[in-house]
């Protein structure tokens, strides 16, 4: 049976300007919290970030010293495989470009690492080019703990499942090794342009 | 303490469309940490998908993603499930 | 479409809105008559599901507050104000109209007289309407078990089933409101959200073994079940349905 419409209902969501969607999305105004799990709270003071895998050596940052990386604001649109998306977010954060600087150049992909357990992969092509940041500040703020805070991988191009929260490194692999929900269902890659949400699409 | 957080029965009708009977009664136990306890009372996270987790270790035990008119069912922390006939 | 007609499997079919009818200035009962309902118990709940014209869907889960045979049951929803898909069930649906549920589903957060008692039932606002559907199996079974409702609402106005809850009272029901933001004139009652002293005052003692079931926002939740284990409540006979962040 197909849905039965509700007459009269239209949801918050609408379809967004032409081209600026991609299919099957709806632009919503606010911010949904979606996570797999509880919210870590790690101490700022307890708080790294490191290269580690297939790289010549491991970098690793403090909070202090992550801050003081160059960092850049940028506003995108973000794209959550449970349909809806954000236009025009401002973040600030430091480009993975940065991070990774020619590190483990035979290493083709990446796992990000997360507090409370989290994972997921990436071709290196896909975070870096100016594609990806690791972000500690939304809309001017300190990035909130239920959005990802201190940190986030933010990857706007793909799912935004892949814009891991809470995350704390980039492990280098020659070989890609799904993240957590690339195991239990996702797609390796979630181009939302082609619909790239499940295995198998 | 997590705010969004939900109980195992919040997706007692998502897991009932594929199980021929309901499955919060049914009794879980973690392949973790070996506690074992009604499918209903496991903790509920919504994520790009659906994780269920153990209450006492906070493994996830079960994972749903839906879509595509298909569900794809992990079960990465359940050693068992023990359902009533 | 063959997955419904499988035997056994669950999914989703027609209601038909037979009434909406307003319990608070923030709350309303829907009464759905569904074709073919094959019944529920006391705590269970449907999931409606709806549709636009362009195709997006919402779904949300709500407790049914009836009980009975026949294939007639209530939904008593809270509006949130930033809600999606609350104000259209309290405001926007109306007598005729048709909604898709899914149900009954729930088999934990359960009560029905053959489990006795005591009973511990707490309620956080839209909470008590999995709660009220176990008061009215406990009434019509002409049940006398020793039950305690202890219920937290902002304010008088916002208390649902008000006049029922007063006259279901005896009889070994005992029901204790709480009103944390503003009280009516000569009010005596408790004045502040609910902690462990008031569950010590209110409910029965751990040693009476009784059972729990706590409803309504996953904070209220989280701070009743703590009170109570920190009481010396058995973790193990204390269900809980939390509503997530903000309601039902």
């Amino acid at each position: 049976m197909s849905p039965l419409i509700s007459r009269g209902f239209s949801g918050r969501r609408d379809r967004g300007p032409d081209g600026r969607v991609p299919p099957g999305q709806y632009v919503t105004l606010d911010f949904p919290v979606l996570s797999a799990g509880p919210t870590p709270h790690t101490p700022l003071d307890q708080w790294d970030f490191s290269i580690v895998g297939e790289a010549d050596e491991p970098r690793r940052w403090t909070w202090e010293e992550f801050l003081a990386l160059p960092s850049e604001e940028v506003t995108v649109d973000i794209h959550c495989v449970t349909k809806w998306s954000k236009l025009d977010t401002v973040w600030r954060g430091v480009s993975v470009d940065v991070l990774l600087d020619g590190a483990g150049a035979s290493a083709g992909f990446i796992s990000a690492f997360c507090d409370g357990g989290y994972t997921t992969n990436l071709p290196r092509a896909d975070v870096t080019g100016g594609r990806a940041w690791v972000a500690y500040a939304y809309d001017g703020q300190p990035l909130a703990p239920e959005h990802g805070g201190p940190a986030r991988l933010l990857v706007p191009h793909l799912y935004f499942w892949k814009s891991a929260k809470w995350v704390r490194g980039l492990r280098l692999l020659e070989e890609d090794e799904p993240g957590f929900w690339e195991r239990y269902g996702y797609h390796d890659r979630g181009d939302p342009w082609r619909e790239q949400r499940y295995q198998g699409d | 303490m997590d705010a969004y957080m939900l109980d195992g029965n919040a997706v007692a009708g998502l897991l009932r469309e594929v199980f021929a009977v309901e499955m919060t009664t049914a009794t879980a136990t973690c392949g973790e940490c070996g506690a074992a306890g009604p499918v209903g009372a496991l903790r509920v996270f919504r994520g790009a998908g659906i994780v269920m987790r153990c209450g006492r270790c906070d493994a996830a035990m079960v994972t749903i993603a839906e879509g595509d008119g298909r569900m794809c069912l992990g079960l990465p922390g359940v050693r068992m499930l023990q359902i009533a006939l | 479409m063959a997955r419904a007609a499988l035997p056994g499997r669950l999914s989703w079919r027609v209601a038909d809105v037979v009434s909406v009818v307003r319990e608070t200035p923030r709350t309303a009962t829907i009464t759905l008559d569904v074709p073919g309902w094959p019944g529920h118990l006391p705590g269970q709940h449907v999931d409606v599901r709806l549709t636009a014209d362009d195709g997006y869907q919402a779904q949300r889960g709500y407790s049914i507050a009836s009980v009975g045979d026949g294939t007639r049951l209530d939904l008593t929803v809270e509006r949130l104000d930033d809600g999606e898909v609350s104000p259209y069930l309290t405001d926007g649906v109306r007598a005729g109209d048709q909604l898709e549920v899914r149900g009954p589903v729930g088999g934990w957060f359960v009560w029905e007289p053959a489990l006795g008692g005591p009973l511990l039932l707490v309620a956080g606002g839209s909470g008590i309407v999995p709660l009220m559907a176990m008061l009215r199996a406990r009434r019509a079974a002409a049940d006398h078990v020793e039950t305690r409702l202890l219920a937290s609402w902002r304010g008088w106005d916002d208390v649902i089933y008000r006049d029922e809850l007063a006259r279901l009272a005896g009889d070994g029901l005992r029901v204790v409101h709480t009103l944390t933001r503003t009280r009516p004139p000569g009010w005596t009652g408790y004045a502040r959200r609910v902690d462990a002293e008031m569950l010590a005052e209110v409910g029965p003692p751990p040693a009476a073994r009784p059972l729990v079931y706590v409803c309504g926002p996953t904070p209220f939740v989280e701070a009743v079940a703590e009170g109570l284990v920190g009481l010396g409540h058995d973790p193990g006979a204390i269900r809980t349905e939390r509503f997530g962040p903000t309601g039902g």
